[in-house]
């Protein structure tokens, strides 16, 4: 037997964007053991509910992560909305849904560039993020903001999305598919992604399962649990079904992306048909007394909000649980027996979103 | 004088996100990709501290990162500049209230160029960047001058030895 030896990988390292470390045991090439260590991005978001107003939290919970924002806020609005009684108009659902769907297509993009430079496919990196560009126009045309939205709010929505704006989008969305099209091809049938990712990080079902896997993880394992399904917001008008892969490996959980950004297409395109006229928000009147859990579906998986209020302005508790942190413990399953070389494309595998998990 | 007559060598950056929310990360990245794309320029993303000018930084400071932020400024060669992106890196934004964020990135590393934003825009960073790069050629001028200076004494001392 070799002799072991532990590799640092992170905080900085040249394929992550965002800090996270893992002390690598290896035994020459191959990985034995990986342990990780989190809380280089740790703010104390949950504590900072105690200072703000609870109608002002929904600008902070947007600000836990930059990518998945709009559904940080949804999740809270959606908690606040629950324990006050507040229903929220149609029209409103409906836009978050399209302002979610539209997060969760860049979301997608962005990790799916990254993953592609992870495995040293340059080009391809470029093409995805070209591609996420046009998401991000219509984001900013329809919201004011590229990457933050701020236009969910407690009881409903901030602005509108005009008839005309809907119909262009709607338009679109056909060319848009044709290039997504284009992309995902490379991804899915291209023979050097194959190699590269084909048998790589397996994880079974029973272990996704077992371990608490959420998102795409999960259901590349084959766990058909998809959050949407539940029909929050205008999702259970849509008719939704969760994209599922049953291989397990690296190459699946690409898979996974490629396909939900299709079905995003397709859930904007009937959301766009079906959205009904009608108010946006309605008045928040009283402060929230009572508690709940929030669930809501984020690109990287469920993402849960509990949130606790006593009758006054300010919660007394929240409690964040977010998708990367469900899916470390997986991860840290899928490193041994991976070559050191394969170690930034199976910790990309996940889609670790690294503000999100420590909050 | 146009913005391109300062790029007389090609700055290499390197990207560290301290406790951002991703938004201004994702920004900066997308700077290097088609639509921005400042590698056109010559200026290149680098994930070494031993090759970068420009430090990019987003996000404040907490208990944790204190140390990674400063061992990244230590291990750049001089000349460098560092550029703060977003309102956390300059004073903690959002999150300055929080009990795990002290302030912004100058509490511990000297800070060139603030870039503002929640999230800042990419038209915005590239600009704190080309702002950058003529505090990196006023450094490198300075330290050139120096050098120069530190020689001619020496030959002077050298030739009044000699005699």
């Amino acid at each position: 037997m070799s002799k072991r030896i532990v590799i640092p990988f992170g905080p900085q390292h040249p394929v992550l964007p965002e800090p996270i470390h893992l002390d690598l045991v290896l035994e020459d090439e191959t990985v034995v053991e990986a342990i990780p260590s989190i809380g280089y991005i740790h703010r104390g978001l949950e504590r900072l509910i105690e200072k703000r107003e609870f109608t002002e939290y929904v600008y902070v919970a947007e600000r836990i992560c930059g990518i998945c924002s709009f559904m940080h806020a949804v999740c809270y609005s959606q908690g606040i909305e629950e324990i006050m009684k507040i229903e929220v108009p149609d029209r409103a659902h409906y836009l978050r849904t399209i302002w979610s769907e539209c997060s969760r297509l860049h979301s997608h993009l962005l990790w799916l560039g990254l993953f592609a430079d992870g495995m040293g496919f340059e080009n391809l990196f470029m093409r995805s993020w070209r591609l996420r560009e046009s998401v991000l126009d219509v984001l900013e045309d329809t919201s004011g903001g590229r990457v933050i939205q701020g236009t969910c709010k407690v009881g409903g929505v901030r602005r509108d999305i005009g008839a005309e704006k809907l119909a262009e989008m709607h338009r679109a969305l056909d060319p848009f598919e044709e290039q997504c099209r284009d992309l995902g091809d490379v991804f899915l049938n291209d023979d050097t992604v194959k190699y590269r990712l084909q048998g790589l990080g397996v994880v079974g079902k029973d272990e996704a399962y077992a371990l608490g896997a959420v998102g795409p993880t999960a259901r590349a394992s084959g766990v058909a649990m998809d959050h949407r399904e539940t029909g929050y917001a205008a999702y259970g008008d849509l008719g939704f079904k969760p994209v599922v892969e049953t291989t397990g490996d690296c190459y699946a959980r690409c898979a996974v992306r490629v396909k939900e950004v299709y079905a995003s297409i397709d859930l904007i395109r009937r959301a766009i048909d079906q959205i009904p006229e009608g108010p946006l928000d309605v008045k928040v009147k009283g402060t929230p007394d009572g508690e709940y859990f929030s669930r809501v579906e984020q690109p990287r998986g469920e993402v849960i909000h509990y949130l606790r209020g006593n009758g006054t302005k300010h919660l007394t508790r929240a409690r964040i649980r977010t998708p990367t942190l469900a899916n470390i413990p997986i991860l840290v399953k899928m490193l041994p027996n991976a070559q050191l070389a394969d170690v930034p494309v199976v910790v990309l595998s996940i889609d670790p979103c690294i503000s999100c998990t420590e909050r | 004088m146009s913005t391109m007559a300062y790029l007389k060598r090609s700055p290499w950056i390197l990207h560290y996100d301290a406790s951002s929310c991703n938004g201004c990360d994702i920004e900066v990245l997308a700077c290097l990709t088609p639509l921005y794309d400042v590698e056109r320029f010559g200026i290149i993303n680098t994930g070494n501290p031993k090759h970068a000018d420009i430090l990019m930084i987003t996000g404040g400071i907490n208990e944790l990162n204190r140390a990674v932020v400063r061992n990244l400024y230590e291990q750049m060669p001089e000349p460098k500049v560092v550029v703060a992106i977003g309102i956390c890196a300059a004073t903690g934004g959002i999150f300055r209230e929080c009990y795990n964020i002290a302030g912004g990135v100058d509490k511990i590393i000297p800070v060139d160029v603030y870039v503002p934003g929640c999230a800042a825009r990419p038209e915005m960073i590239i600009d704190g960047v080309v702002a950058a790069l003529s505090i990196l050629e006023e450094k490198r001028a300075k330290m050139t001058g120096n050098a120069q200076a530190k020689e001619a004494a020496r030959q002077a001392a050298e030739a009044g030895e000699s005699t």
